[in-house]
């Protein structure tokens, strides 16, 4: 572990990230990059209905159908399930479908024209079936799409008891809030190169965030074992959640085609495609019923949180969980219940997508406590200040706060560095007169690090180290640079612990030839738990030199190299590997949903300033400060770039970013009409880090990418409230919206102005 | 990439003849680009047989008379961004060139694209408007003026034959003493398809409304010129009554409608609203 006389020298700086010369120079090896002797190019051929029956698939002249590979269900050789949590959707489409994106079909062609062409010559008969597209016709179950009721999961948290306290509460609030769904928008569209080989088996090589997901997926499709599913990730250009699961669907249809036509194939989706058929957050909607006393304390809370699934399971339950376990905020209460279900529609399935349940959570909690704080009269902050969990407390699963948690320390700090109360004065002064109106608002929220509950202990993970003769040290392990910068922090924490430089830490791509399977890159798990890790074999490593008397306390990464090569010339191979072991005192119960449920959390207060034009509805962000105690910093501007990029896509998720559905598709899947702010819709963002160290972490770190997307879209309606007096409950907030609650709230200005004369 | 690329030809035409003689044998006409590509990405381009009229000279160049300023069709955003002369005199001009798309869609996009292209959302389309336009068109029969608030006649629908080009927008010198408004209403900060945009200018007379134009985008099928809510201002003064009168017969007078990027009541209310911005200017 890091002590604090052992001054860092790597852990902490802004060493350049690992991968920056390739990218910048253009010789990064995406997947679109590479092309194979003798490769194909395959397309996907979907439904366009939301729900029906496939009658007959016929292909229309003018086009050499001899020339194409294609596939359907029938030529699967295995399961035609893509394998994750339940084995509900196909590969490709099997009679039925029940999304209007879902592969119905494959084909693949020498020419990328021709197959392109050709796909619009394939024509499918359907007999339509009644279809369902929100979480209230879902949930009405008049038309069951899925299951016995609609549901794919529910979950309940209680913890005291709720229905004894209505009757003793001063006050009780209600409140509704909705989110929509949000397209994660990676720079590079999903894609897959799929081999096969009667020898060695299937490989494909793509965009993806978790290598071993795809190889569990493709196995039971080809009836292969894991020896002959070969997985290896290509430079990624983002995911945000968007290639956890969905690479899985693409890598199967890039493989059967590989399969069928015993050549290269290669996948790779437009932008058009890409934003319909893939994944995006899951909308949601959350209810709340909160008694609290005339003195401010929170008596209990009541949380209906409901998410839109779309049309298979996919990954909605942990996605609910998250959101379930989030639903009441950094508060302490000792009376909570959390409600939620998933439900399934006719809409392509809602995935992971950064945050994966919080951000719609936290939404609704933090624009619910600014509605109880003013029902009582009190400040924003002071409600808050009254009710933040501290250390000692427990949170909605009843997990203790062991470490050190000073929120109203936090809270305070953020709201100074915006100058929150000078603002709200000057603010309320400038609001009287002219058509553009100021305000600022805050929220205040965590976000758990890691797996939930006893998820970190079932997946095992493991990472290795080896050292090669050159005295350099390769890191193996399954976690993905997507971007967010995994490479250079590994490297950082294993040239820390080893005593080495940065520059003689490299980092292996993930292939599952290769590397061990530390579990997936998701959940803000990369840093606390892989790290830590990495740090162990680091440390094993290290002893291994020391106990051969090859180095000596105190000694310079240019021992440390001539060590290793010494190890290796005089006794043989230097490898280490670590696995992941529970850290003490850690209990989480399934069934009722209690205990620890994250291994940390990171917190965060989070303060938007912004200007209502009343002319157009338009609301322009004029400065955002981002406090966050995310434990140990690795990296300060990669830690940076983490919350910059969180705080812009989450400005996306509560302004501009709204998905247009159309019978169930996206009907505004272009750049153009889909709406993500460019740099000049953006505001300054100040970011700020307080830092206490974890100690389970590496080196101290906490997890921290998802964090930034949870806050800002409540703090950002916050302000708004404060600058029109007008409480907004959805997101995305469009200026449409705006406008016509300002005409509604004039309207009853006037009606009040001539009911009093 | 949507479509099949060798389905279409592209011949860069060096002389403004040899484009009208292609033109007359069926070819089509590419200036910039950046409208027809978008349809060519997503699979939707008609036309197969495409003259680019890029590289032609009589196109590319703004000329100053006295009378009037004439900016040859494919003329750029970013050219007319930096002509001192436009800059000067038709401000609202290099307003809307400046938020059109991106600085790289400024650096291909020409005016003539966005007149032809004919889009009701068009940026340029209301000041071009209350600028009092007038377009010249050109085959090989010969050319013809036409004002530009004559042109379009439905959506997409304009006075312009298969084998005519537009070869210049003239504007008249007479801005002098005008004062002007523009705003643009779209959904971002750059790269913007607008909800509504608005252009208007006025002379007063002491304090009543001698001249008044104004036009708007994105409010009906057509780029509005909107002579009912005009006829309401002339010749009055400046007022709180006159203000909401206007901005009622505005509000009457577009034909918005509800697509995926806005809604009609939006788009009526902000037109009414940004009249009532121009008009409080005046006070
Ligand atoms: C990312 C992006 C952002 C955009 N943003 C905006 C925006 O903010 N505001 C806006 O108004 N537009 C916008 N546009 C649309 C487009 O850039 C403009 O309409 C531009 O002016 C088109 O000019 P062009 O030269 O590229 O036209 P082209 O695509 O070359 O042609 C457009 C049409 O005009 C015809 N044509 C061109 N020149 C002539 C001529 N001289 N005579 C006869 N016919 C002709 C062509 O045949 C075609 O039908 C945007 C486009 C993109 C891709």
């Amino acid at each position: 572990m890091y002590s604090k006389s052992m001054e860092p020298r790597i852990v902490g700086t802004a060493v350049p990230r690992k991968e920056a010369a390739a990218k910048v120079t253009g010789t990064a090896q995406y997947v679109d990059d590479v092309s194979l002797p003798g490769m194909l190019h395959g397309v996907t051929v979907r439904s366009g209905h939301p729900r029906a029956l496939i009658r007959h698939i016929h292909f229309g002249d003018g086009i050499p159908w001899h020339e194409f590979t294609i596939v359907t269900a029938r030529d699967i050789p295995g399961r035609n399930i893509v394998t994750l949590i339940f084995d509900d959707q196909p590969f490709l489409a099997d009679g039925e479908i029940n999304h209007p994106e879902e592969p119905v079909l494959l084909l693949a062609h020498e020419n990328k024209d021709m197959v392109r062409r050709a796909r619009q010559h394939v024509f499918i008969d359907y007999d339509p079936l009644p279809a369902i597209f929100d979480i209230d016709e879902a949930l009405q179950a008049k038309t069951i799409i899925w299951g016995e009721d609609n549901v794919f999961k529910r979950y309940c948290i209680e913890k005291g008891d709720v229905d004894a306290v209505w009757s003793q509460a001063d006050f009780i609030v209600e409140g509704e809030y909705s989110t929509e769904a949000q397209e994660q928008l990676y720079i590079e569209p999903q894609g897959m190169l799929a081999t096969w080989d009667p020898e060695t088996g299937i490989t494909v090589r793509g965009s993806m965030q978790c290598p071993f997901y795809v190889q569990k997926a493709l196995m039971p499709l080809f009836n292969l074992p894991a020896e002959k599913v070969r997985v290896i990730q290509q430079e990624t250009g983002g995911a945000f959640g968007g290639k956890e699961e969905y690479p899985s669907m693409i890598a199967g249809h890039a493989a059967l085609l590989a399969w069928k036509s015993g050549r290269p194939v290669k996948m790779i989706y437009d932008r058009e495609e890409d934003m319909a058929a893939t994944t995006k957050r899951h909308p949601s909607r959350t209810r709340h019923r909160t008694a609290v006393s005339r003195d401010g304390r929170l008596l209990a809370m009541d949380i209906e949180f409901i998410i839109d699934g779309g049309a298979y399971a996919t990954l909605s339950s942990v996605v609910l969980s998250r959101g379930t376990i989030h639903a009441a905020g950094p508060y302490r209460c000792d009376n909570i219940r959390v409600r939620s279900t998933a439900v399934a529609t006719n809409t392509p399935p809602h995935g992971a997508f950064r945050g994966f349940g919080a951000p719609q959570s936290l939404f609704a909690i933090e624009r619910h406590m600014n509605k109880v704080a003013r029902t009582l009269g009190l400040t924003p902050e002071e409600f808050r200040r009254r009710n933040f969990l501290r250390q000692g407390d427990s949170t909605a699963t009843g997990q203790l706060i062991k470490q050190p948690l000073d929120l109203a320390r936090l809270q305070q700090r953020a709201l100074q560095l915006a100058g929150y109360a000078d603002k709200l004065e000057r603010f309320s002064r400038l609001n009287r007169e002219g058509t553009r109106k100021k305000g600022i608002g805050f929220s205040t929220f965590m976000h758990g690090a890691g797996f939930t509950g006893s998820g970190e202990r079932h997946l095992q993970s493991v990472v290795h180290l080896e050292a090669r003769a050159d005295g350099t040290v390769c890191v193996l392990s399954s976690m993905t640079e997507m971007g967010q910068g995994t490479n250079t922090i590994l490297a950082q924490i294993a040239a820390e612990a080893l005593g080495t430089s940065y520059e003689q830490v490299q980092v292996l791509r993930p292939d599952t030839a290769q590397v061990p399977n530390s579990g997936p890159t998701v959940a803000s798990r990369t840093a606390m738990v892989i790290g830590r890790l990495v740090q162990s074999a680091a440390l094993s490593l290290k002893e291994k030199l020391l106990q051969a008397a090859l180095l000596q306390p105190g000694y310079t990464p240019e021992q440390f190299q001539s060590a290793c090569r010494e190890y290796i010339c005089s006794i043989g191979p230097l490898k280490t590997s670590a696995q992941y072991e529970e850290p003490p005192g850690v209990h989480w119960d399934d069934e009722k949903y209690r205990g620890e449920a994250y291994g940390a959390f990171s917190w965060a207060v989070h303060v938007a300033e912004v200007t209502v034009d009343t002319v157009t509805g338009e609301i322009q962000l004029d400065d955002f400060v981002a406090l966050q105690e995310v434990g140990r910093v690795l990296n300060p501007v990669l830690a940076r770039g983490q919350i910059e990029g969180g705080v812009a896509q989450a400005i996306g998720y509560a302004l501009y970013e709204k998905v247009v559905w159309r019978d169930g598709g996206m009907a505004n899947n272009q750049m153009t009409n889909y709406i993500m702010p460019t740099a000049m819709d953006l505001p300054p963002i100040r970011v700020y880090f307080e830092e206490i160290p974890y100690e389970h972490g590496a080196m101290g770190a906490k997890g921290i990418g998802e964090l930034p997307m949870d806050g800002p879209a409540p703090a950002i309606l916050n302000a708004v409230e404060n600058a029109l007096g007008i409480s907004f409950c959805h997101i995305p907030l469009l200026p449409e919206d705006v406008l016509s609650e300002l005409s509604v709230a004039r309207e009853a200005a006037l009606d009040l102005a001539g009911s009093v004369v | 990439m949507r479509s099949f690329v060798p389905d279409y030809e592209l011949v860069v035409a060096a002389r403004l003849n040899d484009a009208l003689d292609m033109l007359a044998e069926g070819w089509r006409p590419i200036a910039g680009g950046t409208d027809l590509m978008v349809l060519f990405n997503a699979g939707k381009l008609p036309y197969r047989k495409l003259v680019s009229i890029r590289r032609v000279k009589e196109l590319s160049s703004i000329e100053e008379s006295e009378t009037e300023i004439s900016i040859g069709a494919a003329v750029t955003y970013t050219h007319i961004r930096q002509h001192p002369v436009l800059r000067q005199e038709f401000p609202l001009l290099c307003s809307a060139a400046s938020w059109t798309g991106s600085i790289a869609n400024q650096n291909r996009g020409t005016l003539g694209g966005n007149i032809i292209n004919a889009s009701p959302a068009a940026d340029s389309s209301p000041v071009l408007l209350v600028y009092d336009a007038e377009l010249e068109l050109i085959s090989l029969r010969g050319t013809r003026r036409i004002p530009y608030c004559d042109f379009h006649l439905g959506y997409k629908k304009m006075q312009i034959r298969d084998d005519e080009l537009l070869r210049s927008i003239h504007l008249p010198r007479k801005t002098e003493n005008r004062r002007s408004y523009i705003r643009k209403v779209g959904p971002r900060q750059a790269q913007a398809i607008s909800k509504v945009c608005f252009a208007a200018t006025a002379r007063l007379r002491g304090s009543a409304i001698d001249e008044v134009r104004i036009a708007a985008g994105s409010v009906a099928p057509v780029p509005l010129r909107c002579h009912a809510t005009e006829s309401v201002l002339r010749g009055q003064s400046i007022s709180p009554d006159l203000i909401e009168t206007a901005a009622n017969a505005i509000a009457a007078e577009v034909q918005p409608i509800t697509d995926i990027r806005s809604t009609r009541d939006y788009r009526r209310a902000v037109t009414a609203n940004l009249l009532k911005q121009f008009l409080q200017t005046l006070a």
